[in-house]
């Protein structure tokens, strides 16, 4: 045993964790770990502009790696900045480590400078949270919180440490165990219940996969695409799900929900066997509830029970981890030929596509999304804002591995795009990371313009410059007889604003400028912003508007098409 | 109606076994606040097993299928077990505190109250008596009605508690065989290899 700082602890476990970055923007009370960072070359500390920037870019970090992301703040003002990207990791269950410093202890509780009770905020938006009262305790708190936040449904963990317990010295000693009684997921599914699933998709004759987040979380692309193939069932995806699913393959249908293609919500909405794997039946993937296909049988493989049954009343659960479920599901399953059903959904596509890109000489953002699928052939990571650009990455860009589309579903969070896509480059320094940003949502944190210069990141800035909040104006335009309020945003010229930052930018107004600036953008290395002014009337669609059924999914509109 | 341990329809009663932990209350709190699950009385105290708490919640069953209320509390890191002892043949109790106005002339007949109650009198003044008396709900409550003509002056429930009749319990079986071998050597008592359980 060594006796160590408090700091040297904790840095010394996060080196242990396998951490090699950290987002972290220093204050007062994490200044004796500030002060301790230099003894650890092997931590490379990423200096951003808002703290809500660390958390996003620890996120996307995560996202594209699987690894847990770690950010750092210190207390009072610089925690509570935190709190946006902690509860956008939390909504889409990704694995992350927040730490942030507190008042020291005899001044906990006593309003001192710069103190927020900062664990009672992020209680609800954590998986789990702590407050480290004694040096004693920061390694098992460590390998706690890690353990914590990447196994099971993955999550935020947050863990708050008083100035004076930085300093304070104690016995190291790394904690080979960890026992945590009120904490074991089930990852084996229950035997019987996998039986009664094979035999309800074996009996099916329009059964169909809605896969989700949790295959990605899972590593499971591989299982699931063999039992897709060995019983010849369609899949489908929701939003978080993408890329979970190769979306070349013949089987897959795209994905589901607000803005979902057609034929997957009518094929889900037709189907009688409905097998949810790693999803939880969130409202923007199922519409309403009471109204979605009222006949099917609901077979729902998950690993967290608690999302079991409690959207849409669950025939046969189970309850596991995808990795082990999956196989032997496939085991048990028949091999069947279900032409006929795939005819079905081929039909549907085929006189209701989806993702036909119309003629038109407006440069519009589909086609600028396509652009970069055929430039790059679908290798790189796309992050995206929140917004009408969001959905348009979902739709017209096809992801045949997981990680690849990074995008905050459950929370929607807008300025999540740009840290996002600093955290994920840093994750996946060899992959071609493209930031495709809203112009609104940009604004929100383009302050990290500076950390791409920082760290000499190589990545490509898009926005999808439509001068509006876009998706909100398309809600004012269809649900608010167009009474357009204060969604029309005046713009810096973000290319002088990227040049101000040292950054190469780009200005493309017309169609026949897409192609060149995409390739130049791909063979410049170095971060790079293209300004997009985009068409600013386009709607996305196709659109199951709020509070509608899947059936109820409505297309391009006529005059929409002619545009 | 009630079923046959007191609880009252459309109410759950649910024990949760936590970590004996700083903040547990108000992440159990919490949960059931963004939830939307109305707590109806909580009761928490230690356990037989040290560093272990026992919660026990009455949930309004309106506010909640008590299946979610049990998966989520079990989605705290910090609650060990939870169960559900809605349906089981279960004693469930509470305590109350009433200190009820009398004078000379009515004071035997609020003895005769408390007799039929089974309610002790823990205090006695000139103007009023403090009773005490444990029961399920149902009980308490007809207490409080027959004092009320007499004038409540401050009255003071506890939570429910409840346990499972019989062999059955709801509590986290560990070490228990050990647990007691440690009673009994603290005790200066020599430990055979199966434990000297003095009713075995
Ligand atoms: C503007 C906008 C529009 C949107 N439109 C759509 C839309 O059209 N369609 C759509 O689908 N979404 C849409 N979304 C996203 C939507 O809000 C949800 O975020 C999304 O549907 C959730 O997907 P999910 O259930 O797959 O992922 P999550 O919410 O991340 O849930 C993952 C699930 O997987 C489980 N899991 C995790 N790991 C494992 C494992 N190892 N084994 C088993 N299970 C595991 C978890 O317990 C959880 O239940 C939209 C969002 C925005 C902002
Ligand atoms: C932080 C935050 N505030 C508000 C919203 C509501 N909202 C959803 S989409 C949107 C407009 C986004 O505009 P922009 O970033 O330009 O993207 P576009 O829709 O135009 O592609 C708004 C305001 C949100 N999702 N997040
Ligand atoms: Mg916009």
């Amino acid at each position: 045993m060594v006796r160590m700082t408090g700091s040297q602890i904790l840095l010394e476990c996060l080196q242990r964790e396998g951490v090699s970055t950290i987002f972290g923007y220093p204050g007062g009370v994490v200044l004796p770990l500030y002060d301790t960072l230099p003894q650890f070359p092997a931590l490379r500390h990423v200096l951003v502009r808002h703290e809500q920037g660390a958390a996003h870019m620890a996120d996307g970090y995560a996202r594209a790696s699987g690894e847990v992301g770690v950010c750092l703040a210190t207390s009072g003002p610089g925690a509570t900045n935190l709190v946006t990207g902690i509860a956008t990791s939390f909504l889409d269950s990704t694995p992350m480590v927040a730490i942030t410093g507190n008042v020291a202890r005899t001044l906990l509780g006593k309003d001192g400078f710069q103190e927020a009770d900062i664990t009672g905020i992020t209680q609800p938006i954590t998986k789990h949270n702590y407050l480290v009262m004694r040096a004693e305790n920061i390694a098992m708190t460590v390998r706690e919180a890690f353990h914590i936040a990447r196994s099971g449904r993955p999550g935020p963990v947050h863990v708050d440490i008083p100035k004076d317990v930085f300093q304070e010295e104690a016995e190291f000693e790394w904690p080979e165990e960890i026992n945590l009684r009120g904490y074991r997921p089930t990852t084996k599914g229950h035997a019987g219940m996998i039986r009664r699933a094979a035999d309800a998709i074996n009996k099916a004759k329009r059964p169909i996969i809605i896969s989700g987040h949790g295959i990605i979380w899972g590593d499971s692309s591989d299982e699931l695409v063999a039992l897709a193939e060995k019983a010849q069932i369609p899949v489908i995806t929701t939003f978080l799900g993408i890329g979970g699913f190769p979306e070349t393959h013949s089987l897959s249908y795209g994905f589901l929900g607000m803005h979902g293609m057609y034929h997957a919500n009518m094929a889900a909405d037709e189907a009688d066997v409905v097998i949810g794997i790693g999803m939880r039946f969130d409202d923007r993937a199922m519409g309403r509830f009471n109204d979605f296909n009222p006949d099917a049988t609901i077979v729902h493989i998950d690993i967290d029970p608690a999302e079991i049954g409690k959207n849409l009343p669950t025939a046969i659960p189970v309850v596991g981890h995808v990795k082990r479920v999956l196989p032997e599901l496939t085991e048990r399953l028949e091999v069947h030929d279900r032409s006929q059903w795939l005819g079905w959904i081929d039909k549907v596509e085929e006189e209701h596509p989806s993702l036909e890109i119309r003629e038109t000489r407006r440069l519009i953002p589909q086609e600028i999304v396509r652009t970069l699928y055929e430039e790059t052939n679908g290798t790189a990571t796309l992050v995206t804002g929140v917004g009408q650009h969001q959905m348009w990455a979902g739709q017209h860009y096809f992801y045949d591995s997981p990680r690849k589309l990074v995008s905050s579903g459950g929370l929607g969070t807008m300025g999540f795009e740009l840290p996002a896509a600093i955290g994920a480059q840093m994750g996946m320094p060899d992959s071609e990371v493209w930031a495709i940003c809203g112009d609104a949502g940009f604004q929100m944190t383009m302050q990290e313009l500076a950390v791409c210069v920082d760290e000499r990141l190589p990545v490509k800035i898009a926005i999808m410059n439509n001068g509006y909040l876009g998706m909100v104006r398309q809600w004012q335009e269809l649900f608010y007889d167009e009474n357009f309020v204060s969604v029309a945003v005046t713009q810096p010229d973000f290319c002088k604003l990227a040049e101000a930052y040292g950054i190469r930018a780009l200005r493309i107004e017309s169609k026949s400028e897409v192609l060149p600036a995409v390739q130049e953008a791909r063979n410049y290395d170095g971060p790079i912003l293209l300004d997009f002014h985009v068409d600013q009337d386009e709607n996305v669609w196709p659109m199951v508007p709020a509070g509608a059924a899947l059936s109820e999914t409505i297309e391009m509109p006529e005059k929409e098409l002619v545009r | 109606m009630t079923t046959t341990n007191g609880t009252k329809p459309g109410q759950h009663t649910v024990v949760a076994i936590v970590e004996d932990k700083p903040g547990v209350l108000q992440r159990v709190a919490g949960l059931f606040r963004r939830r939307g699950f109305n707590i109806e009385s909580l009761a928490v105290g230690p356990t037989e097993f040290e560093g272990l708490s026992r919660m026990t919640i009455i949930v309004d069953g309106a506010s909640a299928p008590v299946e979610q209320v049990e998966k989520q509390l079990y989605k705290l890191i910090d609650v060990v077990k939870v169960s559900d002892l809605t349906h089981e043949d279960a004693i469930t109790r509470e305590l109350a505190l009433l200190k009820v106005r009398c004078n000379n002339v009515n004071r035997h007949e609020l003895l005769d109250i408390a007799n039929v109650f089974r309610a002790d009198v823990v205090d006695m003044a000139t103007n009023s008596l403090m009773l005490q008396v444990v029961g399920d709900e149902d009980k308490i409550n007809g207490l409080i009605k027959m004092c009320e003509p007499y004038g409540i002056r401050e009255l003071s429930r506890t939570g429910t508690i409840a346990m499972t009749r019989g062999q059955k319990t709801t509590t986290v079986h560990e070490s228990e065989p050990e647990a007691i071998a440690r009673v009994h050597q603290s005790q200066g008592r020599r430990v055979e290899a199966d434990l000297p359980f003095s009713s075995d």
